[in-house]
């Protein structure tokens, strides 16, 4: 069962790693969002310091929605997708593995450039900690609600709206647990409870998110 | 084969159409005598709130709004389940039918809740988790909306909207339960079903409107899945006989 | 029986009245707007459905009298 997982996460990763423009441009845009957001509001330190974690989280979140059809548009435009669907190894593990591959090549990026930007908004060597931790948290959940919007939207025209609209309501607990565990932090109340949330969003997302993505791609390949 | 009456045979839309037809009458009749009675009770006899004032008695549209278009939402989940295990065409057409009419339950409840919060809490709007959640609930809707609307196969468009139903249905628990895990601004239930806090003209003004709504959205998700049906499968002997015979 | 002493207590709402007639309001509003918009879309439904039978039932006359 590992080793689908695996084969699918090494195949995914050689075939993102040939079109590094992809990952690197959604890279690009969460930065520059992050930073037109102190050039639209102004520089007043406090200000900033207050509105960073829900703007990078925000920004995630877009970020990440950009990089989203790829996950199945590539596979199903050359029928390898198909395929995947008609062998026999269960289908949701292969969803899980290109879930995984998909965050390893954009929600950890996102993660570790975070802290760099937080610096932009004067937060606290704290409140960086805590906002890289729940980035790196979160975004799997990200990846994987994702994915089902994906599937969803597999091939439709208008498709990259569509899977904003689909997929951002099911987004917001994951931004409020973590813009909130930043906040937290801050206030001086510590985040804990906010990251043990997101922690548990995570882990039922990806406990459930592939099967829900498999049978949307079933019902999208038929 | 029973001799008995078999209710499967509406599971058709040939037998269905006419059906929804015939009750579509009935539905509205109840939801005018329910609305009637209701507002009677709620907006002339009822007594004003020792603490809010005559301002409370929009809970007779907010609440009876708000469990509607949470009800909603699990009967299209659950007509959705029905269709992705059974492969029934009827249920699709049916969560389909429901979907505007939830929609705007869920923007009636939003829009009301802002009127009651404005003059009694001070805000229109705080980012408390039962608010949130409704607002994703509508959300939920828009989106199921515009993705059934976007696949052209309508086969595809039913199974695709109900999974996407099936997964948001996790956010009607968290509507319903969200105060009494959080302790924020909306104020916690005062009804279950043993007891009650409010007073009994009050609670009878506003389990009357409930029932309005509910043969209110009986009635015009019959309309609209009529049209569906009829849409749906007009090359069919039963459809054809209908527009070629009948004059409504 | 009846709470309010005059009409226009029952239009004021003790102050609230806004509040209250926006509420009202609206969703008396949206409840006739809907089944309205529902009730028409079927008869257009109907009477684009008849035409097309119509059109369809000409054409085969066509076809078979050829």
């Amino acid at each position: 069962m590992l080793k689908i997982v695996t084969a699918v996460i090494r195949r995914d990763l050689k075939l993102a790693m040939r079109r590094q423009a992809d990952i690197v441009s959604a890279l690009f845009f969460f930065i520059i969002v992050v930073s037109l957001f102190p050039l639209g509001i102004g520089p007043e330190a406090d200000l900033l310091r207050k509105l960073a974690p829900g703007v990078l989280w925000v920004a995630a979140l877009l970020a990440t929605m950009l990089s989203l059809p790829r996950l199945f548009a590539d596979d199903h435009r050359d029928g390898t997708l198909e395929q995947l669907a008609l062998s026999p190894h269960p289908l949701g593990l292969v969803v899980t593995g290109k879930v995984i591959a998909h965050w390893l090549v954009s929600g950890l990026p996102l993660a570790l450039i975070a802290p760099v930007l937080g610096l932009q908004f004067d937060l606290s060597v704290d409140a960086l900690i805590v906002l890289t931790g729940a980035i790196l948290l979160g975004t799997p959940a990200l990846s994987g609600i994702g994915a089902i919007g994906a599937a969803l939207t597999l091939g439709l025209r208008g498709g990259g709206v569509l899977l904003s609209l689909l997929v951002l309501p099911l987004y917001i607990p994951v931004l409020i647990f973590g813009a909130g565990a930043v906040d937290a932090t801050v206030a001086g109340l510590g985040g804990e409870g906010h990251l043990s949330l997101l922690a548990a969003l995570t882990f039922a997302s990806l406990g459930f998110a592939p099967w829900a993505t498999a049978a949307a791609l079933k019902i999208a390949l038929e | 084969m029973k001799d008995r009456f078999n209710l499967y045979r509406f599971a058709s839309p040939a037998t269905f159409y006419p059906l929804a037809g015939r009750l579509i009458p009935w539905f509205t009749a109840l939801a005018v005598i329910f609305g009637l009675a209701g507002l009677w009770v709620g907006m002339l006899i009822a007594p004003t709130d020792f603490q809010q004032g005559e301002g409370y008695r929009i809970i007779f549209i907010h609440v009876p709004a708000s469990w509607m278009s949470m009800f909603i939402y699990l009967v299209m989940a659950f007509w959705a389940a029905i269709g992705l295990a059974f492969n029934t065409r009827l249920s699709g057409m049916m969560a389909q039918a429901l979907a505007p009419t939830g929609a705007l339950m869920a923007f009636i409840s939003l829009w009301t809740g802002a009127l009651w919060g404005k003059p009694m809490w001070g805000a229109w709007w705080v980012w408390d988790a039962r608010l949130t959640s409704e607002l994703i609930l509508l959300f939920l809707y828009i989106g199921y909306m515009a993705l059934t609307a976007a696949i052209d196969d309508v086969r595809r468009a039913d199974k695709a909207g109900g999974l996407m139903l099936l997964v948001g249905v996790v956010n009607v628990p968290i509507i319903y339960f969200s105060v009494k895990w959080w302790n924020t601004l909306h104020q916690g239930s005062s009804i279950n079903l043993t007891k009650s806090s409010m007073a009994t003209t009050m609670l009878w003004g506003m389990l009357l409107m409930a029932f309005c709504f509910w043969m209110y959205s009986i009635a015009v998700a019959l309309v609209r899945a009529r049209s569906i049906m009829l849409e749906r499968e007009r090359h069919t002997d039963w459809a054809k006989a209908l527009l070629t015979g009948a004059e409504k | 029986m009846i709470y309010w002493k005059s009409f226009s207590d029952f239009l004021a709402m003790g102050g609230y009245g806004f509040y209250v007639w926006g509420s009202f309001g609206v969703t008396a509003l949206i409840m006739l707007i809907e089944p309205i918009l529902a009730s028409r879309n079927q008869k257009t439904l109907i009477a684009r459905l008849k035409r097309q039978l119509r059109a369809e039932a000409r054409a085969d006359q066509r076809n078979t009298a050829v």
